[in-house]
């Protein structure tokens, strides 16, 4: 095997300089849950690993101008016990809690599960539903980009090779807002997304919807956000005829795979199901909201 | 190839490594400090024979390179019980005969210690999604299940008292 390096730098410029300067492959570490098992598996051969952690602000929530700062490497246990960003974005907190086991949310990152870029990456779909961004750093300064612009394809992603994910946002809520995400998997726990849903709404007093975002997951080579689910709630309340809709949309958007946790038609007649139930769970949360 | 020195705190001791980049932290419990109680299953974070205690939050140490764990804290299957006495849930694993073959045994009482140290009352489903990553293919979980619900009770009596 290679000489791999280990570096953990204390500042997002000596991690970047790092990157930019190896010769081989070199991949940033966060929590690991996906890396360290490629390592092993001999799927990814880096001869530089960057941990990330060390970088203040990496791990750690803060409330900004009424919307949130997500570090990069934070865990998820540690966002699932975040109450006010779980008050204001709960599709977003439920997707990222959703993501392996107990042992694995103790490590497991926002950023980690961006960049690995499964199609199947349970918090993607909710974080793109909820009109996240990231803030990329790297040699030429700093740069801020939506969550969708990040994935090409499956573990490919849009980031250059000394570019790293120092940050999520999430914009302020306006009131009557909820988000909701849900994904099928044929077991309760410990199983990766056949299908993936994240819907966001914002509605006005009289619970007509006013702002959408629907993204789906595992159904195409990377989460879909998908605007035309969205049109189909926009003016609307949440009856039978706009249900129909969003399903119809949803279903229209997938472009999936047949694999061995579904078959394409499945998939497809699944993201509609999906759409569907987390609409409802998200019109319910904006209602709440009043 | 250079080793890195390492420096941790495992089980409330100071505890410093030497280790190569690659090794994992279960690579380094069981091979370097002769800590053989943290099992290897599969190696890639789906069944938690590994699990350990890294600043109080449960992780599997076959996901985390040992050089990862410099500065922080770590708490394993070795730690549990304080001299001969053993913890309420190993006690109570043993009286509800909550294993078999043993090998999921230590992953499964680090996760339940884990567990209890933040909630002395989970209910039945609360345990169970807990343990999720912690297979066991003797059990059935039934008995991990009963034995971790009277340790809690144990633990909330010796609180009280």
């Amino acid at each position: 095997m290679a000489t791999l390096t280990y570096q953990a730098p204390a500042t997002v410029q000596d991690a970047v300089r790092i990157l930019a300067g190896a010769a081989g492959l070199a991949k940033p570490l966060s929590g690991g849950t996906d890396l360290l098992v490629q390592l092993r598996s001999g799927r990814l051969k880096p001869e530089l690993i960057v941990d990330t952690k060390k970088i203040p602000g990496m791990i750690g929530i803060r409330e900004v101008d009424g919307g949130f700062v997500i570090g990069a490497a934070t865990p998820g246990a540690v966002i699932g016990e975040h109450a006010a960003l779980e008050k204001a974005w709960p599709g977003v907190v439920e997707a990222a809690n959703l993501i392996g086991s107990t042992q694995v949310q103790g490590r497991a990152s926002l950023a980690g599960n961006l960049c690995n870029a499964s199609p199947a990456a349970d918090s993607v779909p909710a974080l793109i539903a909820a009109k996240a961004t990231v803030v990329i750093v790297g040699p030429k300064g700093r740069r801020e980009a939506p969550v969708e612009s990040i994935c090409t394809g499956p573990g490919r992603t849009s980031l250059a090779r000394d570019e790293i994910i120092t940050e999520f946002h999430l914009p302020k809520r306006p009131p009557r807002s909820g988000d909701a995400y849900l994904r099928f998997i044929p077991r309760t726990e410990m199983d990766i997304a056949v299908v993936g849903a994240g819907v966001n709404v914002t509605l006005d007093a009289n619970g007509v919807c006013r702002e959408a975002r629907v993204a789906l997951g595992a159904v195409a080579p990377t989460a879909l956000l998908v605007p035309e689910a969205a049109a189909a709630l926009i003016g609307h309340k949440l009856d039978q005829a706009t249900l129909d809709a969003l399903d119809a949309a949803a279903r229209k958007a997938c472009k999936p795979i047949d694999d061995k946790r579904g078959t394409i038609d499945y998939r497809i007649k699944v993201a509609g199901v999906l759409a569907r139930r987390a609409a409802a769970i998200a019109f319910e949360r904006a209602g709440a909201h009043r | 190839m250079s080793r890195t020195h390492v420096s941790t705190v495992i089980n409330g001791e100071q505890t410093d490594f030497l280790c190569e980049p690659q090794q994992t932290l279960l690579d380094v419990l069981r091979d370097e400090l002769n800590l053989t109680g943290s099992k290897e299953g599969c190696g890639s974070g789906d069944c938690g024979a590994c699990s350990v205690i890294l600043d109080g939050r449960l992780v599997c140490s076959c996901l985390m390179l040992a050089v990862e764990a410099e500065g922080h804290s770590i708490q394993t299957i070795e730690g549990l019980a304080t001299g001969s006495k053993l913890h309420p849930v190993q006690q109570k694993f043993l009286e509800h005969a909550a294993l078999q073959c043993g090998f999921c045994t230590p992953g499964l009482l680090v996760a339940a210690k884990a567990l209890l140290d933040r909630n002395l009352n989970p209910t039945e489903t609360e345990i169970r999604y807990w343990i999720a990553g912690n297979l066991c293919r003797c059990t059935g979980y039934d008995k991990v299940v009963r034995a971790i619900q009277d340790a809690a009770a144990e633990m909330r009596a010796e609180k009280r008292a």
